[in-house]
Formats: structure tokens, sequence, C-alpha cells
């Protein structure tokens, strides 16, 4: 791989070298990309660039580290007539997301109650590895999940219409076809509906700590020491299953392409080919169920604060501020070379960053710009930014979508061995209830880059603007 | 001989499998998935399974019977501890394996692996001794 060479303060580009189709672009900093090292997901971004039909650029975001195929934070397009699909480039998690609820509850009408609050949520959200829900789903009623998504939980009574308008895509993407869908995925996702799952995901409470676009915050309805509640989730063992019955199968077709792949998790299929539009037909069912799975957390997050703080829903006023995936693989419209052109854009690790006035925005943002969640490791809070006419213009409208781990899960385990990070995070007065002591160790606050470091790439460079910084209060964790 | 070690992957889980032949070096492999998922000193196995997998070349018959495994465990709830192969070839495996249901009362889960990943998946062979290397999804 040829050098990285130095755009301007905030891009790298690795020039485009051997059977690289187009060059690959890295949004961070001097400080990240030193702190980077040894870490292959440079070589990933260019593995990237070799993919047919890939537009203008392989991107990375600030947060970006090593993946499988992919890095984790790329960005990849394609055109729809000589492009591929990748259900690596979408990830394991399709529709890994990020949704945040306001409230009309200041800081200190709960600190007393934080306790009671994080343990009732603990009891009320199954969370954890396999972890299951009440719920039985017959496998006509799952079919609805898989091709309605968000809309099936409100029509189920979980949650409102206004819900679905503050959702990305209206929580549904169409096109989501469950034949396509394997038997085994299908039995993975009849217990796993409503629950959070383990390793990163989570729920915490957060409070407002600071403002730094007023006009934006108003129109997303936040304020200074308000209560917001993050949800963190995906798929769970649906969204899994589907990625790896069609890696799968395209692995055993590489052949069919144009191209020899430099690593077989970049695995793919030309959108115009029947494996292609059957695995969007798949993901569309995987990314529907993730929404619905959102939905209903969020419905029993509602009703959980209204049974322990003995408020109805008027005095609580939570309202979805915005629900944004993280993962997932979308069919969108962007100028090209001076034409409007659809393009199948990939965000592995990376959010939708829209800018305002665009079509797919509610009403209510039409002059801000999308929202967009950026949630930090577990007990560190959140950012909330807006997405921006240059973000539509340089990165097919995205941008970061967390941290980014620095530390392996083992390197991690080392480092707080003897340690108890629950204790070390009571200290910092964050209350976390977790299933797993293991899960706790591995995603400690120092195996992450600092979510100040790359919210400050993003915002610099011009592809998102900082709205609000949340801090955590209390979190549960599989 | 160890039967595996791990190494390190920034967002995953990596996995070096040895044996002396075939055989051993995928049984050994597959006991990484569940020793890494689970305490297995806990698990009695009672219920057996077949498994027959095939592939196109060691690499992909590697992963594609890891991956089988691990449904055993996300889509059968069953914590596998034994692992025989009776036949295989670079294109083919039959092999059997035993472990028990999940019992939350007795098991505890310590790192849920989502997927086995085909991300510089190796197998290779030299001087008779077998090493695989493989990435998990965790």
């Amino acid at each position: 791989m040829s050098e990285l060479k130095k755009i301007d303060d905030y891009r790298w580009m690795i020039p485009q070298a051997g059977s690289m189709k187009v060059p690959g672009i890295i949004y961070s900093s001097e400080r990240l990309i030193r702190e980077m090292g040894s870490d292959e997901s440079l070589k990933q971004v260019a593995n990237v660039a070799h993919l047919p039909g890939i537009v203008k650029y392989s991107l990375a975001m600030p947060d970006m580290h090593w993946g499988y195929g992919f890095p984790i934070g790329g960005v990849a397009a394609f055109g729809l007539q000589d492009g591929v699909i990748s259900p690596g480039g979408v990830g394991y998690d399709i529709n890994c997301g990020c949704r945040l609820v306001t409230t009309r509850l200041a800081h200190e009408d709960i600190k007393d109650r934080l306790k009671d609050l994080i343990s009732a949520l603990y009891h009320h959200i199954p969370t954890g590895v396999g972890s299951k829900s009440d719920l039985k789903l017959s496998a006509n009623e799952e079919r609805k999940v898989l091709t309605e998504g968000a809309k099936w939980a409100v029509e189920r009574g979980y949650g409102t219409h206004e819900d679905l308008e503050a959702t990305e895509d209206r929580g549904k993407i169409i096109g989501a076809d469950p034949e396509m869908v394997s038997a085994r995925a299908i039995e993975r996702g009849r217990e796993q509906l409503g629950t959070l799952g383990s390793g990163n995901h989570f729920l915490e409470i957060e409070v407002v700590e600071e403002i730094f676009d007023r006009t934006a915050a108003a129109a997303f309805g936040l304020e200074e020491d308000q209560i917001c509640v993050l949800f963190h989730s995906g798929s769970r063992g649906l969204g899994y299953q589907v990625c790896d019955d069609y890696l799968a199968r395209m692995v055993k077709h590489l052949g069919e392409l144009e191209v020899s792949l430099p690593d077989r998790q970049l695995a793919c299929a030309y959108l115009t080919s029947n494996r292609g539009k059957e695995y969007l037909a798949a993901m569309a069912c995987a990314a529907n169920y993730a929404w619905a799975n959102r939905q209903m957390m969020m419905h029993w997050t509602r009703e959980t604060f209204e049974h322990t703080l003995k408020k109805g829903p008027r005095d609580l006023g939570m309202r979805l501020l915005y629900d944004v995936c993280h993962n997932i693989a979308k069919i969108e419209t962007f100028v090209v070379d001076g034409k409007e052109t659809k393009l199948c854009v990939h965000r592995k690790g990376a959010t939708r960053a829209f800018p305002p006035g665009h079509p797919a925005l509610p009403a209510r943002y039409a002059n801000t710009g999308q929202p967009v969640l950026i949630p930090g490791d577990m007990g560190t809070g959140s950012y909330v930014l807006t997405g921006t006419e240059k973000a539509f213009a340089e990165t097919f409208g995205s941008t970061c979508h967390g941290a980014g781990r620095v530390m392996s899960r083992t390197q991690a385990k080392k480092a707080s061995s003897g340690r108890s990070i629950e204790r070390e995070m009571a200290a910092k007065g964050i209350i976390i209830m977790a299933t797993g002591k293991g899960t706790l160790r591995e995603e400690m606050p120092e195996a992450y880059k600092e979510l100040d470091q790359v919210v400050e790439v993003v915002h610099r460079a011009g592809i998102s603007r900082k709205v609000a910084k949340l801090r955590a209060l209390g979190c549960i964790k599989g | 001989m160890n039967r595996y070690k791990l190494f390190d992957h920034t967002a995953d889980v990596g996995v070096e499998a040895y044996g002396k032949t075939a055989n051993e070096l995928f049984a050994n492999a597959a006991f990484a998935v569940f020793d890494i998922l689970t305490d297995l000193s806990h698990v009695n196995p009672i219920v057996e399974r077949k498994i027959v997998v095939d592939g196109e070349g060691w690499e992909d018959l590697l992963v594609n019977y890891l991956r089988e495994v691990l449904y055993m465990y996300n889509g059968e709830g069953l914590l596998l501890k034994e692992f025989s192969i009776i036949d295989i070839d670079p294109r083919r495996l039959v092999g059997k394996v035993a472990g028990a249901p999940f019992d939350p009362a007795k098991h505890t889960i310590n790192t849920e692996i989502k997927a086995v990943t085909y991300h510089q998946a190796a197998v290779k062979e030299a001087h008779g001794m077998w090493t695989a290397r493989v990435i998990f999804d965790v």
C-alpha cells in the first residue's frame, strides 16, 4: 500500500495504486492517525477501493478501526449498474443504531431516584447474551415485523405515529422480503425481539451537559440539564444470521466477479444480480427488525419511567428526538460529476448525516439538518450533531458513529485485571448494571478513543456540526 | 501442546489453533469457540450431534465448520465440549460433537461470539504441525 498523504488538517489520502479503482480518504487528526499505530484499518480502506463500481473514493471516518473486510468507520458508494453490495460492508449487526429520547425532567428531578430507575430498567428490558423476551412471536407475526419495521411495533401499541416521523426511513426499508431470510435467521429472531443484547450495546440515562448550537438544540427540543435516554442496539441474532448466510453464498461465487478480492470477507455480488437483490431484500428485513426492536425497548422505557416516578406521559414528555442506523447499505441519490445519481451507500460503523432541506428529513428538522447521534463507550455520554451540505458533497452524507476501539478486548481485560470497573464508574457517580462482568472490563472507557477527539474532527472538517454534549448518569448493559 | 491461543484484534477475537493432523486441528478450533464462550468444566456432554459441512479448500471448510458448531449454540442453545472428526478432506468434513443444553443455572456465557469471519482465515501445515488462524466477531 502506498504512503498516506495529508490533504489538509482533517483529511488524509491513500493514493490509488495497484488494482485500486479509486483512492482512499480518511477523516482524522494528527493525533488519531498517530494513535492508530499498526492497526490494519488503513489497508482495509485500500482493500475496499478494489471493489467493482466503487464511486469517487473509499472513505473512513475518524473513529475507524480494524474490522474484517471493510474497516469499522468505513463508507463506500457503488453505482447501481456496475457496482456491488457486500454483506461484510454492512456488518453482522445489521442496523445496529442509536435512538435518543428527550424528557421534561431536569437532573434535579431524578437525582435521588436514579438507582431505582436503572434497576427498574434492568428488570424490564431483557439484556445480555442470548437474552430472550417474553414475547412469543408466531412465524406469521414475525414476517410482519420484517416487512413493516417500527410501524409494526407502533400498530401493536408500542409507541405512537409521531415516533415514526423521528426515525430514519420512518423505521422501515422498502423492499424487505421475508422469503429471502433463512429458516435459521427467522428462528433466531423469534425470541429476541425487544432485547438489548450484549457486547457494546447499552441503554443509558444521560443529562445534557453543554449546548453548542442554540438554534438547532431548540429545534431538537434539547436544553441544558435535561434528562435524556439513549439506546444502542441492533437486529440481534437475526441480523447476524442474515449476514452469515449471504456471506457464505457470495464467497462461493467469487469467481463471477471481474476482480479478485484481497480479502474473502469483502465477498460481494453485483447489485444487478439476483444474489445481490436477494441480500438487499433480506438486509431490509433485518433492518426493519432492529427498528421494531428499538421502538419496543423505548416503549418499555417510557412505561418504566411512568411507574417508577409515578408521573404521567404528559409530565414526563418522553419524545423521540431521532433514531439512526450505523451499519447499513442504502440506495440514495447524490450529485456525482454534476448529475443526480442513485448509489448504493455502505455505512459500516458510520452514520447518515443529511443536510438541511433534504426531503428525507421530518418537517421539524428541515432547517437544522438531520440529527446525528454519536454514542460514546459505556458511561461516557454522547453527542448530538447535525448533518451538513459538506457531508452530502464529500462523504455521501455520512459521518462518524462513535468513539472507536483502541484496545483489543484481550488488552482491555489485561489492563483492567484486579480492578472493579463497576466501582470505578460509581466513584465518578455513574451507576452501571450489567449481566456479564467480562463485558464491563472489555468495554471499559480506556479501551476506546476519546469521543471528544473524534467529534472534533467531524465538526472541524465540516461533515457534521456539534449541537449538544450529554453526560452519562446510569447505564444498563448486557 | 496448547490446543489454541488468542491473538489480538482491535474489535474482535482472533484464535490460532494447532493440531498434529487436520482432524485434531479442526477439533481444537471448534473447542476454542466454546472455551471462549463459556467455562467448559460445567458442561457435561449428554447430547450428541453429527455434523457434515462442505468447503472449497481448507480455509473455507474451517470457517464453514466453525459457523456450523457456533450455530449449535446460537440457534439450538447447545454448549459443545467434545469434537471428533470422522472423515475430512479439503472439500468435506464429517464429524461428531457432544455437549449439553445451555442452562442459566449452571452455565455462564463469558463472551458472545456473533460470527466466524473469513477475514485473514488461514490453514497451514508444516513439519507435521497444522496451524489455523481465524477471527471471530464478538
